[in-house]
């Protein structure tokens, strides 16, 4: 659709959400991301059935620990919307932008030496 | 009961204190208005005076106390002892009960003990007294001679069971039974008919368990929240119906009913008034409900 | 199978202070099952440790593996080479696990990273529950296959108590009443005269009151 979201979110690609774990949401954080998410069908409409709920249950597994750990659990989160919504995924990707920017860097950040 | 009366008894909790001022002020309201008062144990897992020692007390005041043991916090090596020791100290009554859990209470971290339970602790106890043994059959140096009492709660589930469990704690060795208070009548009726139906009510003494409901909110709790309980839903509107400063009254109206009904009803050898906190208005209970003066035996 | 739960993040950076260099040990055994010490959770805490370890400018090296199991020396013995090249190991197994370490690695430090807590099966994809409480005299067989040792908050043998409503114990809305199901069972069944009989009290020398045990298969020993 040629339509732009920002140049500061990296796509990912996956055949379904359902194949999303909560390490590799980790590894992101932990890796320095300022903020991860999951872009997933609609409920009710995952090809594979469930794998966009599972996906829902892992990342809301990863913002209890995030909060555990002493992190934003906004700084991770889940989407829904069906592969033809290609103005929402901008909107989307819009939307987490400015949430992650009003929460500043990652307190993960590699803290340059004094 | 023996002699063939009406039983009337009252209940006490032990002070949260070694002060006993206020326990012998509950014991001087209580005195010549029943029979024998029940002394709790740790009631609800909240620590208090321990059960023994306040049916001492009750005894150096003039009264007679029904103790009460429960299997929550004690072993079998404690419980014989503390049977042998209270029987030497005076008390001749004793109830024995499984106890709330101590998750209800004020120590939930406790250690659970629950060696034995209430109907072993009902066969210890007779054991102990008519075989003169101790649970490891060693002879006993001056054998408890304790009228054993029990616990039956009709309302619990599954009801269908209910009775039976009656009946095992009797066959254990129940002298006498207290219910768990009472406000389903219709039930309780069908309990009794039961429990005549099966003869039990002459291998035992059964007593009515009543507490006069204060407020709407307490019927509204006692409803909800404490397992084993049955409120019925018309007792809850005829206490709103009263009207405001009028529910008390119209609770001690209801459990006078109830009192009325059970002299006349077969297989009650007595009823058993849990008017806990509320000790000041059991004289009152008593004078209304004609079960004054208690008899001399 | 030997159930636990993951000990809180804090309370393990709090045993790991001042320690750089770890290493997180699995287990293949019953933590794999139950979701909480296999190959999978060594991987997301070893992450959440970095995670922490970084938000407060600090580096650490960890390291990770999985035993198959950690209450064996047969498997234990397997990281002998590299068990001295840490400065704590923390373990993912059941209580057991560590202390089999210890034992075997005396100078190194062995932390448990769970909370073990009871023997008991999945009753649902995700949900574990408690089953037996190891007494050591199975008397299951009385009850038509339930324990009321393990199952009843009160162990009572000869249940229910007056607290048990609408099937449910006393405690909590969550937890089933097993003398209920007991009854109404042996009532299904016919056999509610096995109930009427008062049950003895419980010989509980063989369970843990009576002491630490020991398992001996004499034809086995060399």
């Amino acid at each position: 659709m040629r339509l732009s979201y920002p140049s500061n979110v990296k796509v990912i690609q996956v055949p379904c959400t359902g194949r999303i774990d909560i390490i590799h949401l980790l590894k992101a954080i932990e890796d320095g991301a300022d903020g991860v998410y999951v872009a997933g069908c609609r409920e009710g409409e995952c090809h594979y059935l469930t794998g966009n709920l599972k996906a829902k249950k892992r990342v809301q597994y990863v913002k209890n620990l995030l909060d555990e750990l002493g992190l934003e659990p906004e700084r991770v989160e889940m989407f829904n919307l069906s592969a033809g919504e290609g103005p929402r995924f901008a909107e989307i990707a819009v939307e987490m932008v400015k949430r992650i920017k009003e929460l500043g860097p990652s307190p993960v950040k590699i803290k340059k030496a004094a | 009961m023996k002699a063939g009366h009406f039983a009337f008894t009252g209940e006490c909790g032990p002070p949260k204190g070694a002060n006993i001022d206020h326990l012998r002020e509950k014991i001087a309201h209580l005195k010549g208005m029943v029979d024998a008062v029940n002394i709790t144990d740790n009631q609800t897992a909240v620590v208090r005076m321990s059960s023994w020692a306040a049916s001492t007390i009750v005894i150096q005041e003039g009264m007679e106390p029904n103790f009460q043991m429960v299997c929550r916090d004690r072993n079998r090596l404690a419980i014989q002892s503390d049977i042998l020791g209270v029987y030497a100290m005076g008390v001749r009554n004793m109830l024995c009960l499984s106890g709330d859990h101590q998750s209800f209470g004020n120590h939930p971290q406790s250690k659970n003990v629950y060696d034995i339970d209430s109907m072993q602790l009902i066969a210890l106890v007779k054991k102990m007294r008519d075989e003169g043994k101790f649970m490891n059959d060693e002879e006993i140096d001056g054998p408890p001679r304790l009228f054993i009492g029990a616990a039956s709660n009709p309302f619990a589930d599954p009801f269908e069971f209910r009775i039976h469990r009656l009946a095992m704690k009797i066959k254990a060795g129940a002298d006498f039974i207290q219910t768990q208070c009472i406000y389903n009548m219709e039930k309780f009726r069908e309990f009794m008919k039961m429990t005549v139906d099966m003869g039990l009510h002459e291998q035992c003494f059964i007593l009515a368990g009543i507490t006069p409901m204060k407020s709407v909110g307490m019927a509204q709790y006692m409803a909800k929240s404490v397992p084993g309980m049955d409120v019925p839903e018309s007792l809850i509107k005829r206490l709103r119906g009263a009207g405001k400063g009028k529910v008390g009254e119209e609770g001690i109206k209801f459990a006078l009913e109830q009192i009325e009904e059970f002299k006349e009803m077969k297989g009650i050898a007595g009823v058993h008034l849990m008017a806990i906190e509320w000790e000041h208005r059991v004289p009152e209970i008593a004078e209304r409900a004609g079960v004054l003066p208690r008899p001399i035996v | 199978m030997i159930i636990a739960d993951r000990k809180p993040i804090d309370e393990i950076l709090d045993m790991i202070k001042g320690c750089n260099k770890i290493l997180v040990l699995g287990c293949k055994g019953c933590v794999t099952v139950c979701n909480v010490g296999g190959s999978k959770e060594v991987g997301i805490l070893a992450s959440s440790l970095k995670i922490a370890r970084k938000k407060e400018g600090l580096s650490v090296e960890i390291d990770e593996k999985t035993l198959e199991r950690q209450c064996d020396p047969e498997y234990t013995d397997q990281i002998k080479d590299i068990v001295d090249n840490y400065d704590a190991v923390i373990s993912m197994a059941c209580g057991v696990g560590p202390q089999f370490l210890s034992e075997a690695y005396p100078n190194q430090r062995f932390l448990p990273a769970v909370n073990t807590t009871f023997f008991g099966g999945a009753v649902q994809h995700g949900i574990w529950a408690e089953r037996c409480a190891g007494c050591g005299t199975c008397i299951i067989h009385y009850f038509d296959g339930m324990c009321p040792v393990a199952r009843c908050s009160k162990s009572m043998l000869n249940g229910p108590c007056g607290g048990s409503a609408k099937g449910k114990c006393e405690i909590s809305k969550d937890v089933d009443c097993v003398w209920d199901m007991i009854v109404r069972k042996k009532i299904e069944q016919g056999r509610l005269e096995d109930l009427l009989e008062v049950k003895p009290a419980k010989d509980w020398h063989t369970a843990r009151d009576g002491g630490p045990r020991k398992s001996v298969r004499e034809e086995l020993v060399q």
